[in-house]
C-alpha cells in the first residue's frame, strides 16, 4: 500500500480543514445543530479522557465523575440565579480541577488494578450522592429549571440550538487548542515518556508522581468544562451524567477514535454519534449488543482506532 | 443485632462464592475481567431454565448452574481471554466491557427485562430457630454452602498436586512453566472452575438478590470491592473482605437507610488507601 506523506505545514492546513468543516456543519446540517453540538461535547470528553488515559496512561473507568460534576456545578450555579454561562464554565473548571488534584493522590498510589477500582468507586459513589442529595440535585428525576442567561448578553439560547453550537463550538475549540498545547509542551513530553517507561523517566530524574496528579487534574477539569457544556446547552442535567454506563461510553468513543493521538476523541465522537443517531430507532438491547461485539473484535484485531489506521496510511515528514 | 449480622453474612457468602473466582483470575493471571458478573449471570439463568422449563428440582438446577457457566467460561478463555494475558489493562477491560454488554443485551433478548420469578424449594422457606435466634433457612443454607466451599477450595489448594501447581503459578509463572508446569492448562481449568463457583454462586442468589440482565453491571462493583479489598490472588482474602462487604452493607441499610450503598464506597475506598494492596496481599494463599 503506497503511504501519503505529509509536511508538517500541510498537517496543519488539515487540522484548519478539520475544524472549518466542523463550522461549516452549522450552514450545511441547520437541521441537526443539537446532535452536532453534544458530538462537540463528547468529543471534549473524550480529549480529556485521553489525556489521563492516552497521554499519562492511567487507567480509568470514572470519568463520568467529573463530567457529571462539572455540569452539577454549572447546572446549579445557573438555578439559582446566576445565569451567566462563562461564569458556570469557569466554576465547573475549577471545582472538577479541585476535586480532580485531591483524587490524584489516590489514582498514583498502587497498581492498575487497584487505581481501577478507585476511579469506577469514586464514579459510584458521586453517582450514589447525587441520588441521595435528591434536594439539592433533583435526584433521578434529574436537574430541571436551569436558565442560561444570554452569551456575552447578546446572543440568547434559541431552540434551534443555534447559539448552543456556535458557544459549544467555541468553547471547544479553545479547550482542544489549550489542550494541544499542554500536550506538546514540555510537560506533555514528559508524560509521553512516563507513558512508555515510567521507570526510565524516574531514573532521569522526572518526578513521576506529580506530573501524573497535574495531568489527572487537568483531565479532571477539562471533563468538568463538557459536563458544565452539556448542562448549559441542553438545560438539564440527568443523574446519568455520572454513571458507569457513560464512563464506559466515553471509553469506547476515545478507543473508536484512537488513543494517544488528540484528535482520537473527537473523530470516536463524530463517528459514534452518528452511527447512534443513525440507529435510533433500534431497540437499545441491540445497539449494546452491536457494541459490545464492536469492542471485542477492536481488541482483537489490535488498537489503534480509527486514527490508528490513518496514521498507518499517512506519513508526517520531519522537516 | 444478631439477625442483622446474621444476615449479612449470608449476603457476604454469596458474594465470596462469586467473586473468589475473579480473585484467582486477576491474582493467578493478573486479568482484569470486568465480565466477572456476566457468568454469574449465566449461572442464574441456567438454574431458573432447568427448574422452570425441564421442571428440575432447586439442588440438580444448581448443578446444572455450574456446569454452564465453567462451560461458558471454557469456551471463552479458549477463544477470547487466552490471547490477552500478556495485553495491556485497558485491552483486558475493553474486551471484558464488551462481553457484559452482549450478554446483557443476549439475556434481555431472550428472556426479558424483568426480574425472574423464583421459589425456592420446600425444605429452604420459612425460618427456624438457631441459638435463640430466628433465621432464615434460605440464608442458613447459604451460609452453610460458603463455609462448604471455602473448606473444600483451602483443601484443594493446600492438599492436592494441582492446588500445590495453582499456588506455584500465582508465585512465579516463569518457574513454574520451567519446573514443567502445564500452566496454560493450567489456567484454562482454573478459568473453567471460577467461573463454575460464580455461576453457583448467580444461581444461589436469585432468592436474595433477584436475577434481570442488568444484573452483570449491577453487582460489578460489589465483586470487584470484594476482591480488591481482599487481595487479588487469595482464598481468604476475599472470603474476609466477602463478610465484611457484606456485614457493612446490611447493617448500613438496617441503621442508616439514609447512607444506602454510599457506605460500602467510603469503606471500600478508605481501606484501598490504608492498605492498596488489599487487606490479605498475594502470597498468602
Amino acid at each position: 500500500m503506497k503511504s501519503l506523506s505529509l509536511t508538517p505545514g500541510q498537517l496543519t492546513g488539515l487540522e484548519a480543514a478539520f475544524w472549518l468543516l466542523l463550522a461549516s456543519s452549522f450552514w450545511l446540517m441547520p437541521d441537526h445543530l443539537t446532535l452536532l453540538s453534544q458530538i462537540l461535547i463528547l468529543g471534549l470528553f473524550a480529549v480529556s479522557l485521553d489525556l489521563a488515559l492516552g497521554y499519562a496512561g492511567i487507567l480509568t473507568v470514572g470519568h463520568a465523575a467529573f463530567f457529571g460534576c462539572g455540569a452539577y456545578a454549572a447546572g446549579l450555579l445557573a438555578k439559582h440565579g446566576w445565569g451567566e454561562p462563562f461564569s458556570g464554565l469557569l466554576l465547573a473548571l475549577l471545582v472538577c480541577a479541585a476535586l480532580g488534584y485531591a483524587l490524584s493522590y489516590l489514582i498514583v498510589r498502587g497498581a492498575d488494578l487497584t487505581r481501577l477500582m478507585i476511579t469506577i468507586g469514586v464514579c459510584v459513589l458521586f453517582g450514589e450522592l447525587a441520588n441521595r442529595l435528591s434536594g439539592i440535585t433533583g435526584g433521578t428525576d434529574g436537574l430541571q429549571g436551569i436558565v442560561i442567561d444570554p452569551v456575552l448578553g447578546l446572543f440568547e439560547f434559541d431552540l434551534w440550538g443555534k447559539t448552543a453550537f456556535v458557544y459549544a463550538f467555541v468553547v471547544v475549540l479553545a479547550m482542544f487548542l489549550m489542550t494541544r498545547l499542554i500536550v506538546s509542551s514540555p510537560f506533555g513530553l514528559a508524560l509521553r515518556g512516563i507513558h512508555d517507561s515510567r521507570k526510565r523517566m524516574q531514573a532521569i530524574g522526572s518526578p513521576v508522581a506529580a506530573r501524573l496528579r497535574m495531568a489527572y487534574c487537568f483531565s479532571a477539569a477539562l471533563a468538568g468544562v463538557a459536563g458544565a457544556l452539556m448542562a448549559q446547552t441542553s438545560q438539564f442535567v440527568g443523574i446519568e451524567a455520572l454513571s458507569f454506563n457513560r464512563s464506559a461510553e466515553i471509553l469506547i468513543i476515545l478507543v473508536l477514535g484512537g488513543t494517544g493521538r488528540l484528535y482520537g476523541g473527537l473523530i470516536g465522537a463524530i463517528v459514534y454519534m452518528l452511527v447512534h443517531d443513525w440507529f435510533a430507532d433500534l431497540n437499545p438491547q441491540y445497539w449494546m449488543f452491536w457494541l459490545g461485539i464492536f469492542l471485542i473484535v477492536v481488541v482483537m484485531v489490535g488498537r489503534g482506532g480509527i486514527m490508528g489506521a490513518l496514521s498507518r496510511l499517512v506519513r508526517i515528514r520531519r522537516a | 443485632m444478631g439477625i442483622v449480622i446474621f444476615d449479612g453474612i449470608a449476603y457476604g457468602m454469596l458474594l465470596f462464592l462469586i467473586a473468589v473466582g475473579l480473585s484467582v483470575t486477576m491474582g493467578l493471571m493478573s486479568f482484569v475481567n470486568l465480565a466477572h458478573g456476566a457468568f454469574a449471570m449465566i449461572g442464574g439463568y441456567a438454574a431458573v431454565t432447568a427448574m422452570n422449563q425441564f421442571g428440575l428440582g432447586f439442588f440438580p438446577a444448581l448443578v446444572a448452574s455450574f456446569v454452564a457457566a465453567a462451560l461458558v467460561g471454557g469456551v471463552l478463555e479458549f477463544t477470547l481471554y487466552r490471547r490477552l494475558y500478556r495485553a495491556h489493562p485497558l485491552d483486558q477491560v475493553l474486551l471484558s466491557i464488551g462481553l457484559v454488554f452482549v450478554s446483557v443485551a443476549v439475556f434481555t433478548y431472550f428472556f426479558g427485562p424483568t426480574i425472574q420469578a423464583f421459589s425456592p424449594p420446600e425444605s429452604l422457606t420459612g425460618s427456624m430457630s438457631l441459638m435463640g435466634l430466628e433465621v432464615g433457612r434460605y440464608r442458613l443454607f447459604l451460609i452453610v454452602c460458603g463455609f462448604a466451599i471455602l473448606a473444600g477450595l483451602l483443601l484443594v489448594l493446600n492438599r492436592t498436586r494441582y492446588g500445590a501447581m495453582v499456588r506455584a503459578a500465582v508465585d512465579n509463572q516463569r518457574v513454574a512453566r520451567g519446573t514443567g508446569i502445564h500452566v496454560q492448562r493450567l489456567f484454562f481449568l482454573t478459568f473453567a472452575f471460577g467461573c463454575g463457583l460464580a455461576g453457583l454462586g448467580g444461581a444461589l442468589s436469585l432468592g436474595i438478590l433477584g436475577l434481570e440482565p442488568s444484573f452483570a453491571l449491577k453487582y460489578l462493583i460489589f465483586f470487584l470491592i470484594v476482591v480488591c479489598v481482599g487481595g487479588a490472588g487469595t482464598i481468604i482474602g476475599p472470603f474476609v473482605a466477602a463478610l465484611l462487604v457484606g456485614i457493612v452493607d446490611v447493617a448500613g441499610k438496617y441503621y442508616l437507610p439514609e447512607l444506602g450503598a454510599f457506605l460500602i464506597y467510603v469503606f471500600m475506598v478508605i481501606t484501598l488507601l490504608v492498605r492498596p494492596n488489599g487487606l490479605i496481599p498475594r502470597k498468602g494463599l
